[in-house]
């Protein structure tokens, strides 16, 4: 009888997608740890996985907690000095890269986590909506504003910038 | 902007690349080596019977496959009968894989590893575990390993011990052949078979 997919192919299947959630949510510096810390727990907890379950729902999961710690842990290490929240998020500061993909990686950095949240787990691990509200509490309906909310500040920001820059 | 031009946007901004993800990958089996989670690590190694999967459990090396067998195939197996807690990892596997490498270069003729027999049971795990009786370079027959494993009678479940060896080549029943001297089934095909007899003939 054939059963639980071997942890090697979770890995295979769903390591890109869980590494861009971390990405997004999190920036380029700790997205690693957090990669590392998503798989190592879900290794440690695979083999009581129910049968059948879905499995990228559960990585984002265990990647949306690992994220929290992250973060958490990042604020206990932080020397607090006058930051704006534009620094950190600017291209440069947060290492994401020059041109329009650095342009839009730091226009989704300055969005507010339950956006930033609500637009990684929907738009780049394709989670409905209803899952994303499992995962970070609230309603699939608070889940969907608040998706919409950032995806709007993200035309506002980049999509203006991507346009003009075409026609040019 | 669409969905779907949103997504390729992001997937653009926050990349998911080869490169990155083999670096997290090697980290993710130390990592999970360390901390005693890695309950089967597999690698494979190229070989003149064609590449080998070899897979390993804490306890010893669990598992040797022929490509013939379907490595992938091989892999679901190993989840499905010991754990699915398996990875790719070649840094458990380093001293089997440089063992096999030299006694395919004529260097070695026995092994000297630690083996996990939990694939093997009941008479054919008897059977196999005295194939390493039969020297390098010599070759039994079904009924000679039927009594070496205390069972004179069971020739036909001799030949399905070595036709299930869970560990070819380590374990020699490649060695075992008719008692007319033709060389007879193998896990990896009759060539491979062939291939080994004549490689120690030769040494």
């Amino acid at each position: 009888m054939t059963g639980k997919q071997p942890f090697e192919a979770v890995v295979t299947r769903h390591g890109a997608t869980v590494l861009r959630v971390c990405r997004a949510v999190l920036g380029p510096a700790d997205a690693d740890d957090a990669w590392s810390e998503t798989f190592l727990s879900a290794l440690r907890a695979y083999p009581d996985l129910p049968e059948g379950a879905n499995v990228e729902a559960w990585l984002v999961t265990i990647a949306h907690r690992k994220a929290i710690d992250v973060t958490r842990a990042a604020a206990r290490r932080a020397v607090p000095v006058a930051e704006t929240p534009d620094d950190a998020a600017s291209p440069s500061a947060d290492g994401s890269g020059d041109g329009l993909d650095g342009e839009l990686a730091a226009a989704v950095a300055r969005l507010p986590a339950k956006q930033k949240q609500a637009v990684a787990y929907h738009y780049l691990a394709g989670l409905p909506y209803a899952d994303i509200a499992g995962i970070v509490g609230g309603s699939a309906d608070t889940v969907r504003r608040a998706a919409a909310d950032g995806i709007a500040t993200l035309r506002r920001t980049y999509q203006g910038t991507k346009h003009e820059r075409t026609d040019s | 902007m669409s969905a779907d031009e949103l997504t390729r946007d992001l997937e653009r901004a926050f990349p998911g690349d080869p490169g990155d993800l083999l670096r997290l990958h090697a980290r993710l089996a130390a990592q999970a080596q360390r901390d005693g989670i890695l309950d089967v690590a597999y690698r494979t190694v190229d070989s003149p019977v064609g590449p080998l999967l070899l897979a390993a459990t804490e306890a010893g090396l669990v598992r040797v496959a022929f490509a013939s067998e379907d490595l992938d195939a091989v892999v679901q197996d190993l989840a499905d009968r010991i754990s699915p807690r398996i990875l790719a990892a070649p840094a458990r596997l380093e001293a089997p894989a440089r063992e096999l490498d030299e006694y395919f270069t004529g260097l070695r003729r026995s092994f000297d590893l630690p083996l996990d027999w939990r694939l093997s049971a009941g008479f054919r795990r008897s059977v196999l575990s005295h194939l390493t009786e039969i020297g390098y370079g010599q070759t039994a027959s079904y009924a000679a390993v039927a009594r070496l494993a205390g069972n004179p009678k069971a020739v036909r479940a001799a030949a399905t011990a070595c036709a299930t060896n869970p560990l070819p080549v380590i374990v020699p029943c490649h060695r075992v052949i008719y008692s007319d001297g033709r060389a007879g089934r193998y896990l990896g095909g009759a060539e491979a078979k062939r291939t080994l007899l004549t490689l120690e003939a030769a040494a």
